[in-house]
């Protein structure tokens, strides 16, 4: 029995009916049940990488037609195989999405080329040419946002020191806190933005220990980039520093610490995905963007964030959505040890694939990558 | 300082704070063991105990709204735990390291089950005593604001020590620890002795866990022990099976798991991953130290499995 040719065939049915449906204004309602699966490394709701992931997910149940399955903590092992067989096989999902970055390479591409007519969706901006077409791997500027969160926080804090916990020295790590830290200088050109790595993408304790140690250090506005940003905010808050958010919105926690942050924003990418599929369009394998495309967004502006910050965050932000963008990392720029990163006049736009390689620390971050 | 910051005073202060916020758990899992394991039988489950009570006491403070009862409700957890751990190594020929792995298992996955809907929640804490009011460096102030749980244990410590040497409890336990011959001899019942030895380790690694979970870092999820249980467990044959020694072992520990963040903070950023691992080391290097091939660990229970 080939379920591939069936369950697509069911999508292209549900397809059918969700734009006919609009078309006619009736509620859109697809005619079979399409099923979607979703796999998370985590918990879904801790606040962080994964309930941003559930948050999308849960944008498309609301869609009438379709049916969600989810799977929690699947390692990235052999594991998620055996989680995509039993989604495609007993639920019949068509359309997969493994969120986690290390389920790509070897597990996803060895179930696209098992189930090369089901569509598998992949977070983590991994495609290559060489990579099954019906395999896709999307990702988000994030950065543009924490750029965002960067000059809100350098308008904040009085002693001009910032500080970030961070997991690893990875590229899509550092450039968000070299993001961050170009944004608070924006705002404050005598800005510092101190960083520690934990070593770990979840590690509680390390991370409330860097938490504190950066509030004993003078810092008074605190950002992160780990999996659960619950602890560094909660932590932070309790000792009166101010935070901005990662990964979700974590102001419900600290309603008075936190001043904005960088979010994801897969409840609008997902429903465009399953659009894009319903109208027989392919999704091209290789899918980014950032505030623009609606990939990320940033949070309400908490209560403490002045209005002076308010407009110099919005005009920026405003560049980001014009036509002609806003580079970041802008030519002349030097690193925390002197050294010349970017020469000066070349400006490196997002899409540039030179950033995805970023292995330093921009002048003023106090910290190195190893 | 005028800017507020103090240099690189953050570095032994934050050992100081972390001596004392981390340690917490260590201290009480340690001395939970230390009890267990003086008694004659290794409890290696105490890793799950820790999760399950970081996680009973998160529910219970949030369904109550009352901290101290989720604390209770720790423990009660951990002793129940502690009794099943006990109850399966009673039936002849059972290996009580084998349990305590499979209890490892039994004890984080079921947190894990039973925690999913109070990862989102947030719990009432434990509160904390300020004993820096008399300082005006807020850093200090911050480092000495502590939990009555910490001082609970260092108290505890040196009341087991005493206990093992004068009580008659201690005495028992440690006469089931060392022959239970001897125990059944004096007309003791060896299993019941350990059953309750195991209880109460059971019930103070649960206690140790409701520290993590309302006090610091302060709130539940799945990565909060990342080990601490079993490094606890560890500690005890570090400490050489005495409390007062797990007291010093724990702190140790503690301001060792500070170390790593702290030198960052104030700008030693080579080799963090070392300094991360410096709690490793120190146990490495200090079992390196004191073993010798000629004899077997000095103050080792004899009924111990590992070193009969």
């Amino acid at each position: 029995m080939d379920f591939g040719r069936i369950s697509r065939r069911h999508l292209l049915q549900g397809g059918a009916a969700l734009t006919l449906g609009a078309a006619a204004g009736a509620r859109p309602a697809f005619a079979a049940e399409t099923t979607i699966g979703f796999i998370y490394v985590g918990s879904r709701d801790d606040y962080g990488y994964n309930q941003a992931h559930a948050q999308g997910a849960a944008a498309l149940k609301k869609i009438p037609g379709l049916k969600v399955v989810e799977e929690e903590k699947v390692p990235e092992t052999d594991a998620v195989e055996k989680t995509i067989e039993s989604m495609i096989n007993l639920d019949g999902a068509t359309l997969l999405f493994p969120t986690s970055f290390g389920y790509y390479n070897p597990h996803m591409i060895k179930m696209a080329n098992k189930f090369p007519k089901l569509r598998f969706e992949h977070c983590g901006g991994l495609w290559s040419d060489k990579d099954p077409k019906n395999a896709g791997s999307y990702f988000g500027y994030i950065d543009e946002a924490q750029y965002i969160s960067g000059i809100v926080a350098g308008y904040t804090s009085k002693s001009g020191k910032l500080g970030f916990v961070a997991a690893k020295p990875i590229p899509q790590v550092l450039r968000n806190i070299n993001a961050f830290a170009l944004g608070a200088k924006l705002a404050n050109p005598k800005a510092t933005t101190q960083v520690i790595f934990t070593g770990d993408w979840s590690m509680p304790v390390k991370e409330a220990e860097a938490t504190n140690s950066l509030i004993d250090q003078g810092v008074d506005v605190l950002t992160c980039h780990v999996d659960g940003p619950k602890t560094m905010v909660e932590n932070a808050a309790r000792r009166g520093a101010f935070v901005c958010g990662y990964h979700t919105n974590q102001s419900p926690l600290a309603p008075k610490a936190y001043l904005t942050g960088a979010e994801w924003n897969w409840e609008a990418l997902y429903p465009k995905f399953v659009k894009m599929i319903a109208a027989g369009e392919s999704i091209p394998n290789f899918y980014r963007g950032g505030l623009k495309e609606e990939i990320v967004k940033t949070s309400p502006y908490g209560e403490a964030v002045s209005a002076e910050a308010r407009k110099h965050a919005d005009d920026i932000k405003a560049k980001f959505l014009s036509a002609e963008g806003y580079a970041i990392f802008k030519g002349g720029l030097l690193d925390n040890k002197g050294k010349t990163v970017i020469a000066a006049g070349t400006d490196r736009g997002q899409k540039d694939p030179e950033l995805e390689k970023m292995d330093y620390l921009v002048e003023g971050v106090v910290g190195a990558t190893s | 300082m005028a800017d507020g910051s103090i240099g690189l005073w953050t570095v032994p202060l934050a050992v100081l704070g972390g001596a004392i916020r981390v340690s917490t758990p260590f201290l009480f899992v340690s001395l939970g063991e230390c009890i267990t394991e003086r008694s004659g039988r290794i409890n290696l489950g105490l890793e799950g105990t820790l999760v399950m009570g970081a996680m009973s006491a998160y529910g219970i403070s949030y369904l109550t709204g009352s901290p101290w009862l989720g604390v209770l409700a720790a423990g009660v957890a951990g002793a129940l735990l502690g009794a099943l751990h006990a109850g399966i190594c009673s039936l002849p020929r059972v290996n009580d390291i084998a349990v305590g792995i499979a209890l490892m298992l039994f004890g984080t996955g079921l947190a894990f089950y039973l925690g999913k809907p109070l990862i989102e929640p947030t719990a009432p804490r434990l509160p904390a005593i300020d004993f820096g009011w008399w300082s005006d460096i807020p850093q200090l102030r911050a480092a000495l604001r502590i939990n009555v749980m910490f001082l609970i244990g260092v108290a505890l410590a040196p009341i087991l020590y005493w206990a093992f040497r004068t009580t008659r409890w201690g005495l028992l336990i440690r006469t089931a620890g060392e022959s239970s011959d001897a125990a059944r001899a004096m007309g003791y019942s060896v299993l019941l002795i350990r059953l309750r030895a195991t209880m109460v380790g059971g019930f103070l690694a649960g206690i140790g866990g409701s520290f993590l979970s309302l006090f610091y870092p302060g709130s539940w999820n799945e990565g909060l022990s990342s080990g601490q249980g079993i490094t606890a467990v560890a500690l005890v044959i570090f400490a050489r099976w005495d409390p007062l020694l797990c007291l010093w072992a724990s702190l140790a520990f503690g301001g060792a798991a500070a170390l790593g963040p702290a030198l960052q903070s104030v700008g030693v950023t080579s080799g963090y991953h070392l300094f991360n691992a410096a709690p490793y080391i120190l146990t490495l290097a200090i079992m390196i130290v004191t073993c010798s091939p000629k004899r077997t660990l000095t103050g080792a229970p004899a009924e111990l499995s590992i070193t009969r």
